[in-house]
């Protein structure tokens, strides 16, 4: 019956107000994340591994030095890239980026930018001369819905775990040498939580969609919060119309998610620092 | 279809025949190519086309043309702030002109919130450039319902919904807009 009629399979869990895998509507999956050498890559200068639920997503930050921008220069860069490999979900290819992924990596970057995050200030190093570029790449490893979520996640825990060596230019040579003992963490000014939304038929909101919910969902929502409850971003790309009510209904639950996952995040930061 | 000084030329194609690849067994497939003034496009072009795609294809009825390829192309001819409400409302003409069947238009609405917390509607560029936050909503015709939102720039909760409350006060005019012009199209 599943696999014949997932709409109407589906209709009747939403009707108990739950659904299939057991969750409640507003329930999310259950979160883990794994910052830093443990688990995660040991030549990136930052990383992290994110689950929600089945969905495995992993960020790793490398830093480099680049000639900073000639009408801001004393800016550094930050590059995000998502990908979506072919093994993650049987409905991506390989090749060039499709336009899902290309989609969710200008949603990271406007939020990077809305947020504030990292003010691109803080990256440079030597007006007009050098500064910092942090390439953010984002790799799905098992795809099972609520992609902008996770990414959103793992890129916060990977950036709070970024160590940027220290960088002193000579002045008789001009070159920059780079000292890799000592090294400072980066400064994040604001953290942001996203938190995604299925439509239904018009009507019904459900929390974090599998892959499954997200095909037969009408539309989604994705609200990025801060800690101070102001809104980064609303992504809603179309999908079945909202009111303002039910808007403001997703980003109460947003700004209520929030809180869980910084807690979360600071509890594990917590757990690894004493070194 | 030009408000001030951003011109964006909109073609619509379809529903003509879909290559396999692309079909779909029950409904029309929708395709929205973005081209920018200069440049190839980009990563911003293909996550603008997605926004428009998927709004675009939350009102047209794509059950009534299965198999079918809808393609909407959007030319951006200049930019002076609003682009993306521009290419919405271009896109709503199109599939008008075209005589798809739709279950509601919509029409875009900028909104820029100024430092001093002022709701400036249809920013210029300069406007945009000085505002805290600049949101973009996509409104529908039938009951004000919000289709698309995106947001630039960080807002409070209020703000965003007084800047969606003047959007749907604003929405009002551009409809108006619509059927003045489909008016004068059709009255030869």
């Amino acid at each position: 019956f599943r696999t014949v009629e997932p709409l109407e399979y589906y209709r009747r869990f939403l009707k108990e107000n739950c659904r299939p895998d057991g969750r409640e509507l507003g329930e999310f999956r259950a979160t883990t994340v794994n910052i830093g050498k443990t688990g995660s890559i040991t030549t990136a200068d930052g990383s992290a591994l994110v689950k929600l639920g089945n969905t495995t997503v992993i960020c790793g930050v490398k830093a480099e030095l680049a000639a900073p921008a000639a009408d801001s220069a004393n800016k550094g860069y930050i590059v995000p890239n998502v990908e979506l490999p072919s093994l993650c979900s049987e409905r991506f290819r390989s090749g060039p980026p499709g336009e899902e992924a290309q989609a969710a990596s200008q949603f990271i970057a406007d939020v990077i930018e809305n947020s504030q995050m990292i003010v691109k200030e803080d990256l440079c190093i030597a007006n007009g001369k050098l500064a910092w570029v942090l390439y953010c790449d984002i790799i799905c490893l098992d795809y099972d819905g609520n992609l902008l979520d996770a990414s959103v996640f793992a890129l916060l825990a990977a950036l709070k775990n970024v160590q940027l060596p220290s960088v002193v230019i000579n002045e008789e040579t001009g070159l920059s040498e780079v000292n890799l003992k000592q090294k400072t963490p980066l400064i994040i000014r604001k953290h942001p939580v996203a938190t995604s939304f299925a439509i239904f038929d018009d009507t019904l909101l459900i929390v974090d969609p599998t892959a499954e919910e997200e095909d037969l969902a009408t539309g989604t929502v994705t609200i990025v919060t801060d800690e101070e409850g102001r809104l980064c971003s609303v992504h809603k790309p179309g999908g079945s119309p909202l009111t303002g009510a039910k808007l403001q209904d997703c980003i109460t639950r947003a700004i209520t998610r929030h809180k869980e996952v910084k807690k979360l995040i600071d509890k594990v930061i917590k757990s690894i620092t004493p070194k | 279809l030009s408000p001030g000084d951003t011109s964006v030329l909109a073609g619509l194609y379809g529903p003509a025949e879909a290559k396999l690849s692309k079909e779909l067994p029950d409904r029309a497939a929708l395709e929205v190519l973005l081209r920018p003034k200069v440049g190839l496009p980009g990563v911003l072009e293909r996550s603008r086309e997605q926004q428009l795609r998927q709004t675009c294809e939350a009102v047209v009825l794509g059950v009534l043309h299965p198999r079918t390829a809808i393609t909407l192309v959007l030319q951006v001819l200049s930019d002076a702030g609003s682009l993306l409400s521009c290419c919405l409302n271009a896109a709503c003409m199109a599939l008008l002109d075209a005589g798809l069947p739709l279950c509601s238009l919509f029409c875009g609405v900028t909104c820029a919130l100024g430092a001093d917390s002022t709701i400036t509607l249809d920013p210029t560029v300069r406007q945009e450039q000085e505002a805290r936050a600049v949101l973009t909503f996509a409104i529908d015709s039938r009951e004000r319902k919000v289709l698309m939102a995106t947001t630039k720039g960080s807002c409070s909760v209020e703000e965003m919904q007084q800047c969606l409350a003047a959007a749907q006060r604003a929405a009002d005019t551009i409809f108006q807009f619509y059927r003045d012009s489909l008016r004068r199209r059709y009255s030869k």
